[in-house]
């Protein structure tokens, strides 16, 4: 099974990564390890544009065909974007988790809280264990 | 004696095992006043033996006087063709449950999906569950469902025009009120019997989950379906039909209703190749456009293909339902009514969409005819002045009630007595003539109105 983690990037136990754009938002996926562990996905159901979420509020469900998970938003804030390419093409969460794959972006209430998140290095070790 | 493996010595021997006196004693935590005594029930009888209650029963029979009948409002009559429960009756379908075992049910499975085929091509919908338990647990399910659909609502109202069938008013409203969902009721025309357009602008600026839309409605009367259904595209809220199928084979699909089409659509499936009975079994349909059959609730069969390349049927979508998804499963009704659906399969099939037709415009035809002999009858009026399917109301000079009963002994059943249902309605009646109802039948009907109102 792959396994990459890419640096620069912040990490939850849950399996999600985190991306600070230049802009202040953060871009949300699900890590490679989570895809994974998901198999083919068929479905994503994305969270509605303008929601507001609390850190590790589950928001979005990711349906593949051995079963149907919930995604967390790993910071507070409120969901400005969602990947509508999924709509059509939910097998990109496979195929460039952390591209083309991507789920949603936030704009975190406090900048700060992104901090607080595991690093690439920190995530490899949680992982191992 | 009940069935129960257990002797009392081994009762015993386990409750000493356990340090328990007795097994009332293993119950001690439901409180005093919520157990009933069963010496002290009352209003329950004796117990029977089976010969003593098919002598009671025969003889409750010998009380049905089978007669001519004349009533709709939700369950209907017509002609059910001899084959049908002929082949439903066969042993291969009488376990129509929910099939999980794709290998070994096939057959079930193949017939579910024709079903589902025919009832989305009936409605212009993308897709159709396996059933429901009625029409009116249906369109409970199908407001829940509108309101999971609709992600740009938070309101959770839905407008629910006062001429839906009374008792699904009831049975929604039991069902959705506990999670947050508020019905408001939409009035009707006291002239033309169906839901005042204008009555919507008072919701223009409101945010609205879902408008329900029955068609025909209680009163057999047509509702301006694509006002109503552009209505709800433009303000974002859900359009759910509530249908008559048979209706269907004459009527605008609820596809093409509106600029868009309606967005759900649901019914009482009875009319196909049911028998009428006390409280079913029935079963209700439920249809949709695909992007929206996530949220659908209930069983969904696919077709697929094998590793042979041949075809196959499968439960599908099961990521919606509790099994997988648990308390946050958007489908909570696995079960389907598979034997009434293979009944409206075999009854779909049989007749084809031109019998279906035929059998649609032989119930408007003979409704009809009816209307237009009650309407040289003096002292009575056609209470709404609209277009109508296969039922009309009837504005008596006397209590419905009391023109039922005085029917009744003309062995005519006359009609559903609505002053039971709406305020103020008292004298009206509403009447239903299917395929049924002969010529004959119809000029004995009116005959016999006349005879009673003279």
């Amino acid at each position: 099974m792959s396994n990459n983690v890419p640096e620069g990037l912040r990490y939850t136990k849950s399996h999600e990564w985190v991306k600070l754009e230049s802009n202040g938002n953060c871009t949300i996926g699900i890590t490679d390890h989570a895809q994974g562990m998901l198999g083919d996905i068929v479905f994503v159901d994305l969270p509605a544009v303008d929601k507001a979420v609390a850190a590790e509020e589950e928001c979005c469900t990711i349906e593949s065909v051995k079963a149907a998970t919930d995604t967390y938003s790993p910071i507070a804030g409120t969901i400005v974007e969602v990947n509508t390419k999924l709509e059509s093409s939910p097998n990109l969460v496979n195929n460039d988790p952390y591209g083309d794959g991507w789920l949603f972006r936030v704009k975190p209430k406090n900048a700060d809280d992104i901090n607080k998140l595991m690093t690439a290095e920190e995530y490899k070790k949680f992982e191992e264990e | 004696m009940p069935f129960i493996p257990h002797t009392d010595d081994e009762i015993r021997e386990m409750l000493t095992a356990i340090g328990v006196d007795s097994i009332e004693d293993l119950f001690d935590e439901i409180p005093r006043n919520l157990i009933i005594d069963e010496k002290k029930l009352q209003g329950i009888p004796n117990a029977m033996s089976e010969m003593e209650v098919a002598r009671l029963i025969k003889n409750r029979a010998a009380k049905d006087k089978n007669g001519l009948c004349f009533v709709g409002a939700g369950a209907y009559e017509h002609h059910i063709p001899a084959p049908i429960w002929e082949i439903v009756g066969r042993g291969e379908f009488m376990t129509a449950y929910t099939p999980y075992q794709a290998e070994a049910s096939q057959g079930g499975l193949q017939l579910l999906y024709e079903y589902q085929t025919m009832m989305a091509s009936l409605t212009g919908m993308d897709a159709s569950n396996a059933s429901l338990y009625d029409g009116a647990s249906g369109l409970a399910e199908a407001v829940l469902m509108a309101v999971r659909c609709n992600r740009k609502s938070k309101s959770k109202y839905i407008l629910m025009p006062g001429t839906v069938h009374p008792y699904y008013r009831q049975v929604v409203k039991s069902i959705v009120t506990h999670q947050e969902i508020k019905i408001i009721e939409l009035p009707f025309d006291e002239v033309t019997g169906i839901t005042e357009l204008a009555s919507l602008n008072d919701y223009a600026s409101e945010d609205i989950a879902a408008l329900v839309i029955p068609q025909p409605n209680f009163f057999g009367c047509l509702e301006e379906v694509d006002a109503l259904t552009n209505w709800a595209s433009e303000h974002n809220a859900i359009s759910i039909a509530v249908v008559n199928p048979t209706s269907l084979a004459l009527l605008k699909e609820p596809g093409k209703w509106g600029e868009q089409g309606a967005d759900i659509v649901c019914g009482e499936g009875q009319p196909f190749g049911t028998p009428l009975s006390a409280g079913g079994p029935y079963f209700g349909f439920l249809c949709t456009k695909k992007a929206y059959i996530r949220q659908m609730p209930g069983r969904i069969i696919g077709c697929t293909s094998d590793k042979d390349g041949k075809s196959g049927y499968v439960l599908t979508l099961q990521a919606r339902e509790q099994h997988i998804r648990r308390s946050k499963a958007t489908s909570n009704i696995c079960t389907n009514e598979g034997l009434i659906v293979a009944a409206a399969t075999i009854y779909m099939s049989l007749l084809g969409p031109q019998g279906l037709r035929k059998v649609a415009a032989v119930c408007h035809n003979q409704t009809k005819k009816l209307v237009e002999h009650l309407s040289k009858v003096k002292k009575i009026s056609i209470r709404f002045n609209n277009a109508y399917f296969h039922e009309v109301v009837l504005h008596l000079p006397i209590p419905a009630k009391e023109f039922i009963a005085k029917m009744d002994e003309k062995n005519i059943v006359a009609g559903f007595d609505l002053g039971s249902v709406y305020e103020g309605m008292e004298k009206d009646l509403l009447i239903c003539c299917t395929e049924t109802k002969t010529d004959q039948d119809i000029d004995l009907y009116v005959q016999s109105l006349a005879e009673i109102l003279q």
